[in-house]
């Protein structure tokens, strides 16, 4: 079509330069656009009377940007013009910055009462210019943007936090409904789907677990190495990475872990399953999607964290006793035999547990981010991220329930 | 999969729809005979998607009833609406099936619910309602290995698994080739007569409209009710409404492209 345009409106390329240098002398020549482009495109105002003409013409590119038509818009505001009349004159190219520029004419003139005449224009152009705005705007589908007042805002997220602790606490009310079935053999779950998680989460951790836990172990070695050395006490270096990871790191640093990892995966997982009604299309047919999502993640996590808690302590253990060997001088046999004095079984009841309800906790946090998830890939990547820092968050918390629990009870 | 004699069909009455502070459509109402082919019509985002999640009991309506042979769904107790849904089949728009099983196991999931039957009963259950759907061989694709339209069959083949006396279908033409689409009318119009079934169909393919609706109800999208009821071919000649008459007549045959 714009071939065409430039075929109907061909005008002699070797007069055009000419005939733009004697129409600056006439009539107000505006060089609108950027500098360079300001030869390539003409726009000539022509007042006659309560006539405004307007000529425009040259190579009207969409690299060139846009020309906004705002001394037009200030000729009309003056007043005691009752038409706008556009013509092409000289033009050679026009693309979409010519159609945008007319259809800005016209709203110009709608705004201002006067009656815009494009006979002047390309039968082609002009057709669609009247394109653009043959159907009216359609009230009440626009976002409407109000300035609203701060403490308008402050109360609007108030609320919106309350709801969202509100359906946090929906949540836990259906879960623990689902796992009242569970345990009267009424929850309507997929064993195979347990599987699933297990294989998921398991082997496949086992790598980052090993350098992260491995890595711990050396940190907390290294770090008790320094200090205790001082006092000739390097050998508790032993004591201090077994119980710091018996008893908090490699139950908190996997969680942490698997949160990133694993936690993130259910909530993508179910978010997207929201996005395809595949979720909805459970609920139709009867099913909880709680029963049928989320009660196998969280059932296949918490048997999965502690197998993964006691290989993360090896590791740091591992870890601890390479530096304890290379910067303290000590034997392993040595390292080895005050670890063993130092940890008591109950330190590994202790972490045991905690893997196991972080477990559960990285599981309900990704869950439940996926199940609220919104219908588009941003509120799933949302749902994403929102389950890790949920996740973290949780560990956290109980780990610091636990301290206070066990220093209670004297563990 | 018959409607039982005495059935009255669904009835909906005063359906208010809202959206926190948004209100998608008001005082809805209108009646679907059992046994017939009924379509919700309306312009793009008008409601009609959300008209028909309300009536397979995903939202709750802000006011009015929904009744099913003159039971109201939504003041029922759980387990009656459990019971309630297990007559309904839906197909939802692009298929909804579940993307981590084979469309064999999609279609037995429900039977291996409902039913009292065997494993391997099941599957061959469910082999024949693939078939039913030209998808027999395909048993053990997964969703994501099969083309849009397939998927969509395999819905419907999911969908009519437990032989439900009342089909929903959001859109089922929408990314269908017009072949397609014509042979899932045809399909329609067969459940309707073979078995029986009463259809609801939230559709805006003229085409299909004409060739299957008994009865319809239009949605308008400016005053947000509804503002025409029957047959789309006696709407489209006497309908009141001209926006009505514009839309089942693609324009009017007026020139230039009026509000898509």
């Amino acid at each position: 079509m714009i071939r065409a345009i430039i075929v109907t409106m061909a005008f002699d390329q070797a007069t055009a330069p000419k005939r733009q240098r004697s129409n600056n002398r006439r009539g107000r020549a505006m060089k609108t656009g950027k500098d360079e482009a300001g030869t390539r495109r003409l726009i000539r105002m022509e007042p006659a009377g309560p006539v405004l003409r307007l000529a425009v013409g040259g190579v009207w590119a969409l690299s060139d940007g846009l020309t906004d038509p705002a001394t037009v818009g200030e000729a009309l505001g003056a007043g005691g013009i009752d038409t706008l009349a556009v013509r092409c004159e000289g033009l050679e190219r026009a693309d979409s910055a010519l159609m945008v520029y007319l259809t800005a004419l016209h709203d110009l003139a709608a705004a201002a009462g006067v009656r815009f005449d494009v006979s002047g224009v390309d039968a082609g152009i002009s057709a669609l210019v009247a394109l653009a705005r043959a159907v009216p705007e359609q009230a009440g589908t626009g976002h409407v943007t109000e300035s609203v007042a701060r403490i308008d805002r402050v109360g609007s997220k108030a609320l919106a936090a309350a709801r969202e602790v509100n359906s946090q606490i929906q949540f836990y009310g259906e879960l623990a409904l689902s796992f009242g079935r569970l345990f009267t053999g009424r929850a309507r779950l997929r064993w195979r789907d347990v599987l699933e998680v297990l294989e998921e989460s398991g082997p496949r951790s086992l790598l980052i677990v090993t350098v992260i836990g491995g890595l711990i172990g050396m940190i907390l070695a290294f770090i008790g190495a320094v200090q205790l050395r001082r006092f000739g006490a390097g050998i508790y270096v032993a004591d201090l990475v077994g119980l710091a990871m018996a008893r908090e790191m490699a139950a908190v640093m996997t969680g942490i872990v698997i949160a990133g990892k694993t936690g993130a995966a259910f909530a993508a997982r179910i978010g997207t399953m929201q996005a395809n009604e595949e979720v909805d299309a459970l609920i139709t047919l009867g099913i909880s999607p709680i029963d049928f999502l989320v009660l196998p993640r969280v059932i296949g996590l918490a048997l999965m964290m502690p197998l993964l808690y006691f290989y993360a302590c090896g590791v740091g253990l591992a870890g601890g006793m390479l530096i304890g060997t290379t910067v303290l001088d000590l034997s392993p046999t040595e390292y080895w035999q005050q670890t063993q004095h130092a940890l008591h079984p109950i330190q590994f009841m202790i972490g045991l547990g905690k893997s196991v309800v972080f477990g559960a906790l990285v599981a309900i946090a990704g869950c439940m981010r996926g199940i609220r998830c919104g219908r588009s890939a941003a509120a799933v990547g949302e749902a994403t991220t929102s389950a890790v820092v949920t996740g973290i968050l949780y560990i956290i918390i109980t780990d610091a329930i636990f301290a206070v629990l066990l220093e209670i009870y004297g563990l | 999969m018959t409607a039982p004699p005495d059935s009255t069909g669904i009835s909906v009455e005063h359906l208010d729809m809202v959206f926190g502070s948004y209100v998608v459509q008001r005082n809805v109402s209108f009646r679907v005979a059992p046994g017939r082919i009924f379509v919700i019509m309306g312009g793009s985002g008008c409601g009609k998607s959300t008209l028909l999640r309300h009536m397979i009991g995903l939202i709750r309506p802000a006011a009015g009833r929904i009744c099913y042979d003159g039971e109201s769904y939504w003041d029922a107790d759980d387990n009656r609406q459990t019971a309630l849904r297990q007559r309904f089949g839906i197909l939802f728009q692009g298929g909804a099936l579940w993307s981590s099983m084979t469309l064999a196991e999609n279609v037995a999931l429900p039977l291996g619910l409902y039913t009292g039957l065997s494993p391997r009963e099941i599957t061959t259950l469910a082999s024949y309602k693939l078939s039913l759907v030209g998808l027999r061989g395909f048993e053990d694709y997964l969703p994501a290995e099969i083309s849009g339209g397939m998927r969509k069959r395999a819905g419907l083949a999911r969908a009519m698994a437990l032989d439900p006396a009342i089909l929903f279908f959001d859109e089922p033409s929408a990314g269908l080739d017009p072949l397609s689409s014509h042979r899932l009318d045809r399909l329609l119009l067969e459940l309707r007569d073979s078995l029986g079934t009463t259809i609801v169909v939230v559709t805006h393919e003229l085409a299909s409209i004409f060739a299957i609706a008994d009865d319809s109800v239009f949605l308008d999208s400016e005053t947000r009710t509804a503002i025409a009821w029957g047959p789309p071919k006696t709407l489209r000649q006497h309908c009141e409404h001209a926006l009505v008459r514009d839309f089942l007549n693609r324009g009017s045959g007026a020139a230039g492209i009026g509000a898509l």
